[in-house]
């Protein structure tokens, strides 16, 4: 199908793209690497007045480390994380999800603020940023803000930007000595969107900061914060693993859509985090993995 | 109705300029406006990969890049590619294994072949599954093409830009 008519102003300046933002209200949207926003105007979906194209703003690009935080501006590509050795050394959860999105030639265009800011529940990078512990800088009217990953993501396609802000950066602490990361996910054929998909962080070798999160779950990345707890408590042995994966069921809210259902969706989650906690801590019974049924 | 917007570019290396619409994808502008129907068009949604163009050297979908985006970019087609013979061993692997059978998908398939050698020059086949991932044919069932571009490779088809 053909996208309806809208008009196009490709702006320069930051400040250029929150003036037309300002003068066009609700009816304008943010033109990023397209990849999700091209799709829903082809099939009608969406109806704007106006796309303000951000695609020609130099300094929204780039990956920068100081200070121990790695800095990534929002209109850093797919491609770009995949192929960055700053990212591969730094960020390496960020290095193996990114491989997994769609095909290489939406790699080449979609961009990982589109990717936030379109929040889709089945996105590998939302569940990243937020077992990342992110902070998501936003610029508005009134100057920057920061947003927690945790506090960004509301609800399907919902997010804690609002229509007049502009998403600038993400920032992530680099990787520390002895950080482990796993990321797994299923989808149907490789480069679709997950069915259900996990990815974990411990910024040390025990289980104290660990952090799960999930996507494709239910209509918003989540954190399984019980999840952790029970393996904080119990350690990564098979105890600990079992009442994690118990724990799952208050932490997680599955959604059953065409692709799966909710009580598939959930089972799947428990085999995602098993196998999760095999990467993370190998020598531990508890990531004995369990098949799918 | 909105009002056209004034795009300069290059197309195959010749320098084009022309007034679009902001809603024309740069795919149906190629083949509407330039007549470069090598370019195919199936879903308009992203995922048949039949769209495939190379812009600035990338291969990209067609169909989810507007016209309005490419003014001052060097944008490339299946013709560009083909003309300039280095698709030639990817095109004669293609046809000595029967890896094309309509031939709709062929131009995707040959630029993101190409894109996939350029970068590992002997990719295993899953390393080629997973690169033609996004690329949908309807007719061979895959197998011959990923048997044509091992086979281009083995003959040192790398080489695109
Ligand atoms: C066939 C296909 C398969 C795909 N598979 C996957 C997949 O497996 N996993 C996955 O995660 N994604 C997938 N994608 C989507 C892809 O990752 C997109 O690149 C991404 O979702 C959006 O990024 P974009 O830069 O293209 O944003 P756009 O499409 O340009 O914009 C998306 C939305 O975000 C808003 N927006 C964009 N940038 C900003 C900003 N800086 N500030 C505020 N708002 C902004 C836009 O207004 C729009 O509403 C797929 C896409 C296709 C076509
Ligand atoms: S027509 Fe562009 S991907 Fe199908
Ligand atoms: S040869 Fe017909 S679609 Fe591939």
């Amino acid at each position: 199908m053909k996208a309806p008519d809208f008009d196009y102003v490709r702006v320069r300046s930051l400040d250029e793209a929150l003036a037309a933002l300002a003068a066009h209200g609700e009816g304008a949207r943010i033109l990023a690497g397209g990849q999700s926003l091209v799709p829903a105007l082809n099939l009608r979906l969406l109806a704007p007045e106006i796309l303000v194209d951000i695609g020609g703003i130099a300094d929204l690009s780039g990956i920068a480390l100081a200070d121990g935080t790695i800095r990534i501006g929002a209109m850093t590509r797919h491609a770009d994380l995949e192929r960055s050795p700053e990212i591969a050394r730094h960020v390496p959860l960020l290095a193996r999800a990114v491989r997994e999105i769609g095909h290489p030639a939406i790699r080449n265009r979609g961009t990982i603020g589109g990717s936030l800011a379109h929040a889709d529940p089945a996105s590998e990078l939302p569940a990243c940023v937020l077992a990342l512990e992110a902070r998501i800088v936003a610029r508005g009217p009134s100057g920057e803000r920061t947003i927690a990953a945790s506090d960004f993501f509301r609800g399907l396609y919902e997010t804690a930007l609002g229509p007049d802000e502009i998403l600038v950066r993400i920032e992530i602490p680099a990787a520390a000595a002895g950080e482990r990361f796993a990321f797994h996910e299923l989808a149907r054929r490789h480069g679709d969107y997950a069915m259900a998909g996990i990815a974990a962080l411990a910024r040390d070798t025990g289980a104290a900061t660990l952090r799960i999160a999930y996507f494709g779950i239910g209509s918003r990345p989540m954190l399984a914060a019980g999840a952790a707890a029970a393996l904080r408590d119990h350690g990564a042995s098979e105890a600990g693993a079992a009442a994690a994966v118990r724990a799952l069921g208050a932490d997680l809210e599955p959604q059953s859509d065409l692709q799966a259902s909710a009580a598939l969706r959930m089972h799947l989650a428990g085999v995602l985090l098993r196998r999760a906690l095999k990467d993370l801590f190998p020598d531990a019974a508890g990531g004995r993995e369990e098949e799918i049924a | 109705m909105t009002k056209p917007i004034a795009i300069s570019l290059a197309v195959n290396g010749e320098p084009v300029e022309a007034l679009v619409r902001p809603r024309q994808h740069l795919a149906d502008f190629l083949r509407d406006t330039l007549g470069l129907t090598g370019t195919h068009i199936g879903c308009e949604h992203g995922v048949c990969g039949a769209c495939s163009v190379r812009l600035d050297g990338d291969v990209v979908r067609g169909c989810l890049v507007l016209a309005v985006q490419a003014d001052g970019a060097q944008v490339e087609t299946i013709e560009g590619a083909s003309d300039s013979g280095e698709l030639a061993s990817l095109q004669h692997a293609f046809a000595a294994r029967n890896a094309l059978q309509c031939g709709y998908c062929t131009p995707g398939m040959l630029l993101n072949a190409a894109e996939l050698l350029a970068r590992n020059p002997s990719p295993s086949r899953d390393d080629i599954r997973q690169h033609l991932s996004g690329n949908y044919c309807r007719c061979t069932g895959y197998q011959a093409i990923v048997d044509a571009v091992e086979a281009a490779a083995r003959a040192g088809a790398g080489g695109a830009p």
